[in-house]
């Protein structure tokens, strides 16, 4: 049987992780080579690096540091931040990568998107949503964002995930910018209303403070990917630096 | 010496590191002056099979790599869409497969989903191999692919179960597919990549 992934989500910014609540107030939590060696000994289903600067200040994909991640990675490697074209995404698989996470390029040139799948196959093809909760005059609703959280883009995750199969999209990874960093559980019913509408494998990522909430995740959802940051990089209330992941037999009782 | 075939597709450099930490003299190949000193053959591969044969024969090596694997029967080993391509055709794309191992690449029945196919499975030994040794029946292993390998039974060495049955490794004489990525798949994928060295 396919097992449900369980995924550490690092953030990279100068070259160092960090990690956010709620896309801001960022803490420093080591560096990235290191953190990948420690989940490749406690052998991690996937590992997932996001460049969070890259967009934002309009620069390249930092190749080298892509390149140094892949080496050491004795998981599947999925790496977003900053790729805006069919070339940068090639450029990132032949160094080694599983998967590549679009973020604003997949909301604002989803056949950026379709272009890379046609050459490469949609497996390797993820678009990451960074979604909040907006207030409206309606009532609330789930809108995408792009530029870590500051920019709105109109667009509700659940029409762009009904489309996704068409743009050669391979894998969703939904992440909630409201639960992002405060430990209290993931956003089910977003997850949930996704997850439904959806024929390719969902990534939920934001909120998970413990394995009683990634477990809460797969008693509803069943077959999905449960991504965390502060869950594999925090230990106690205090926010303590230490990367975790639970062992093969605390997984199993997940499940 | 395990020849690493580089022909801009797939994990190249994670398999050179795993056997550069077990110890097993290797060599990352991208000329067919460089494949004639392989006496075991890995072919990677993440991509479409167009675009995985497409590379394959304007890497300048595949007639180097057809002599020694049909002419000269050295190992050799296809992972993921490095398989793929070992197949006779596929429903992915239209240009015929090399013809190592007799199959067809197809494309997941309609009730298979989600796709494409992603994440940790275990396998089912068909028949026993020198591959196998030492592996623990319940190790799980990394998929990642949307289309399947079919292949007669007897070339058939390992099944995976995701809503359907289907060949996760292959055999012909000197010709192994594998459709999972040993080089993601820790402890178990490690025992096969040197199973395969040393056999």
């Amino acid at each position: 049987m396919l097992y449900p992934r369980i995924i550490p989500v690092l953030l990279v910014r100068n070259k160092g992780l960090v990690k956010t609540i709620r896309f801001k107030d960022e803490k420093y939590v080591g560096d990235p080579i290191n953190a990948v060696r420690i989940f490749n000994e406690k052998e991690a289903d996937e590992i997932m690096v996001l460049d969070i600067d890259a967009t934002v200040e309009k620069r390249d994909p930092d190749y080298k540091m892509i390149e140094h991640l892949a080496l050491e990675c004795r998981m599947p490697f999925c790496y977003g931040g900053g790729v805006k074209t069919k070339e940068q995404a090639l450029k990132i698989l032949e160094l080694g990568v599983e998967k590549i996470a679009f973020g604003s390029t997949a909301l604002e040139s989803p056949e950026v998107l379709y272009d890379v799948a046609q050459q490469i196959g949609n497996q390797s093809v993820a678009a990451v949503l960074d979604v909040k909760n907006k207030k409206t005059l309606f009532g609330r609703k789930y809108e995408c964002f792009t530029h870590n959280g500051k920019r709105r883009t109109g667009i509700s995750p659940v029409d762009f995930a009904c489309k996704a199969e068409q743009y050669g999209i391979g894998e969703i990874i939904i992440n909630s910018i409201d639960n992002d960093g405060m430990m209290e559980g993931y956003d089910l019913e977003l997850i949930h209303e996704i997850k439904s509408r959806c024929t390719i494998p969902i990534t939920a990522v934001g909120g998970a403070g413990s394995l009683e909430h990634i477990s809460s995740l797969f008693d509803r959802e069943g077959l999905i990917g449960a991504a965390a940051g502060s869950l594999f990089v925090f230990k106690g209330k205090y926010r303590a630096v230490l990367i975790n992941y639970p062992a093969q037999t605390e997984k199993e009782r997940l499940f | 010496m395990i020849g690493i075939i580089d022909y801009g597709l797939g994990n190249i450099k994670a398999f050179a590191n795993l056997y550069k930490r077990l110890n097993i003299p290797h060599l990352v190949v991208d000329a067919p002056g460089k494949l004639e000193k392989a006496s075991k053959i890995i072919l990677p591969g993440v991509g479409t099979f167009d675009y995985a044969i497409n590379l394959l024969n304007r890497s300048g090596m595949r007639d180097m790599l057809e002599e020694m694997v049909k002419g000269k029967s050295v190992p050799v080993l296809g992972v993921c869409v490095g398989m793929q391509i070992m197949a006779e055709s596929s429903e992915e794309g239209k240009s015929e497969g090399l013809g190592w191992i007799p199959g067809a690449v197809l494309r997941f029945p309609e009730h298979v989903k989600p796709l494409p196919h992603m994440g940790w499975n275990q396998i089912e030994i068909q028949h026993d191999d020198p591959i196998f040794v030492g592996l623990d029946p319940k190790a799980r292993f990394y998929f990642l692919h949307s289309f399947y390998f079919e292949c007669d039974e007897p070339f058939c060495l390992a099944v995976t179960d995701y809503r359907m049955r289907f060949v996760c490794v292959a055999r012909h004489r000197n010709v192994y597919g594998i459709q999972f990525h040993p080089e993601k798949s820790h402890a178990a994928g490690i025992s096969i990549l040197k199973n395969f060295a040393n056999s």
